[in-house]
């Protein structure tokens, strides 16, 4: 090592010493040198050296063992078990938009089912000129459609009305996954049965179940199942998942997400809705009152910062930082996300990794340097309808705090100048 | 006529529709004949439900509970159950048939439903306990919350969050840290936020 490089390393610990001390301070310009060469570098290492696996030891893989935080997680004091319970999305380690089917989240009423194609039937009746029962390869021969959308349950954010409880962005805002759905259009389904028996279509309700025992049974307007509905069969390239719903889901773009039914078994024309225990005991939201919506089916705009977060705290230092997270909304497509780091005194646009598309996720980021002082970090997503995603305390103004569902408020991260965030609420 | 143009599927026997098609709307389509006291109901609640649900359908541990809750509903705390605030009666009799036991679904009869249904509806106080539930009379059952609901009105209520500008600079002149969720710390232990120094 030369005489000035030596010096060049001790004058970079100097500085990184008054940094730590101080706790914030100016950054210093240019990258850091070396103190010594790198072993990792200068020594030959064993991947460098012998080989790695053959091309048959993985012929279905997993991530790598170094990903293992990339995990669904949940929440035990949350149910009474995890047969009808929810999971969370690592949505805290992920990028982009695409959720990785293996960790996007579950929620089932009475657990994930097997149901093989070979068993699969699906029975449309009620108000159609023909009752119609279809195989699996039957849905596989109507002409099919791709299109992204996000999932998101009605829950998703739920525990946070009343006050700052999970510390992460898995817990507060993963109930959501976003998939390049393939399918049949539910309107293509209706029609092949036939709809001149119901008349005018316009108070028609189509009613929706799966074939597992909690059935899950939502009535849906006619006017949205000739919309955009879509019958599922495969998600991200290939089948659903089983606890996703395999061999076929429900995808109702823009609405909450228990009205996705999961092994999508039947559906009825109808004159009027069932309400069912899905949309009255439950996905029904209380004002402060005492009366409660009913039929809230469509989620507002959102947004979240997925990093940095309490899962994901900021370990390298003053210097150049990477914010990023996600919006959506269910009422058409994501036009700009606004960043504040003092809680919400100030804002600045960020950046859009693509133009939002219609109902799915759109991931946003913005590049700041950090001066290692503490920040308020928030979002604020803006969609095509005009809706700006509203503070926690604008909610609570209109809703109280017993609504349960449809909490779309904006998050903070109190990011300490340590770089760890915690989940808060700001006046 | 049936217009089908791709001619895929097959026509629904009656028997398959008869074996699926069991949901049962407000007016009370889809209720089978049938009928069930409340003395008959305690006894089969006590064999299938009491478990979980406890002998007076007051929930046990972290399960549902059926009963109780009158009055709650504008409280801090509400207490959601088919008595204070469940609206349609043929919703509760919809669900158990369909989906109860939990583990063991699809396995009542219409008439242990009725008799189940009236159960619950003497837990919460709704009727005496010589009633006799029958699809004559379900719809006839006073539900105390069957006016309680509203049609989502977010369009009219939430209208002020359809702003075009939104403010961009001096939106408020101070900010205070007023809840943390790390003072709660209810947050599963292997995944609270992360502290730096540890990793």
């Amino acid at each position: 090592m030369s005489e000035s490089s030596g010096k060049k390393g001790a004058s970079r610990r100097q500085f990184l010493t008054s940094v730590a001390a101080v706790g914030a301070g100016a950054v210093a310009a240019g990258a850091a040198r070396a103190a010594a060469p790198d072993p990792l570098i200068t020594e030959v290492q064993d991947w460098a050296r012998a080989t790695g696996d053959g091309v048959d030891a993985t012929p279905y893989g997993l991530p790598i063992e170094y990903e293992g935080d990339v995990i669904r997680r949940n929440v035990e004091w949350l149910t009474a078990d995890t047969i009808s319970s929810i999971n969370f999305t690592p949505i805290h380690a992920l990028d982009g938009t695409i959720t990785p089917q293996g960790c996007a989240f579950e929620r089932h009423h009475s657990g994930a089912i097997a149901l093989k194609k070979e068993d699969y039937r699906l029975m449309i009746n009620g108000l159609v000129d023909q009752p119609l029962i279809f195989t699996y390869a039957d849905l596989e021969r109507f002409p099919r459609e791709n299109h992204v959308y996000f999932c998101e349950c009605a829950a998703n954010s739920g525990m946070e009305w009343a006050g700052a409880q999970l510390n992460g962005a898995q817990f507060t805002h993963g109930m959501i996954h976003n998939m390049e759905y393939s399918g049949v259009s539910l309107r293509t389904l209706l029609e092949e049965a036939g709809l001149s028996t119901a008349g005018d279509l316009s108070d028609k309700w189509v009613y929706v179940e799966g074939a597992d025992a909690s059935s899950n049974g939502r009535s849906i307007p006619m006017e949205k199942a000739l919309d955009d509905c879509l019958i599922a069969f495969k998600a991200n390239g290939e089948a659903l998942r089983k606890e996703h719903g395999y061999p076929v889901r429900l995808v109702v773009p823009g609405w909450e997400g228990n009205m996705w039914v999961k092994w999508l078994r039947r559906i009825e024309v109808m004159d009027g809705p069932v309400e069912s225990r899905e949309e009255t005991s439950k996905y029904t939201d209380t004002l402060a009152d005492g009366t409660s919506r009913k039929w809230t089916w469509v989620m507002d705009a959102k947004s979240v910062v997925t990093a940095p977060s309490p899962q994901s705290p900021i370990t390298h230092g003053p210097g150049p930082l990477v914010i990023t997270g996600l919006a959506w909304s269910g009422r058409g497509a994501i036009t700009g996300v606004d960043v504040s780091v003092d809680g919400g005194k100030t804002w600045q646009p960020a950046r859009l990794a693509a133009p939002g598309q219609d109902k799915a996720l759109t991931r946003f980021y913005l590049d700041i340097t950090w001066d290692g002082s503490e920040m308020l970090l928030q979002s604020r997503a803006r969609d095509a309808s005009g809706y700006v995603q509203p503070t926690k305390a604008q909610l609570r103004e209109v809703r109280g705090l017993n609504s349960i569902y449809h909490n779309n408020a904006i998050q903070t991260w109190w990011v300490k100048a340590s770089g760890e965030a915690e989940n808060v609420e700001v006046s | 006529a049936w217009a089908g143009s791709y001619g895929l599927g097959r026509p629904a026997l009656p028997e398959e529709i008869a074996a699926w098609d069991v949901d049962v709307s407000p007016d009370g389509t889809g209720l089978p004949e049938g009928s069930g006291s409340v003395e008959d109901g305690e006894a089969i609640f006590a064999d299938y439900c009491a478990i979980c649900h406890g002998d007076f359908a007051e929930g046990v541990d972290n399960w549902p509970k059926l009963a109780g809750g009158a009055d709650t509903l504008d409280h801090e705390d509400p207490l959601k159950t088919v008595g204070s605030y469940w609206p349609y009666l043929t919703t509760t009799w919809d669900y158990v048939h369909r989906s109860m036991p939990f583990g063991n679904a699809q396995t009542l009869t219409p008439n242990e439903v009725y008799a189940i249904v009236a159960y619950i509806l003497y837990s919460n106080d709704l009727v005496d306990d010589d009633f006799v539930l029958s699809n004559e009379n379900l719809l006839d059952v006073e539900m105390p919350n069957a006016e309680g609901f509203i049609l989502d009105d977010r369009e009219t209520s939430e209208a002020h969050f359809w702003t075009a500008e939104p403010c961009m600079t001096e939106c408020k002149d101070t900010v205070e840290i007023t809840m943390r969720a790390a003072v709660l710390d209810v947050t599963p232990e292997e995944t609270r936020a992360k502290k730096v120094q540890e990793l």
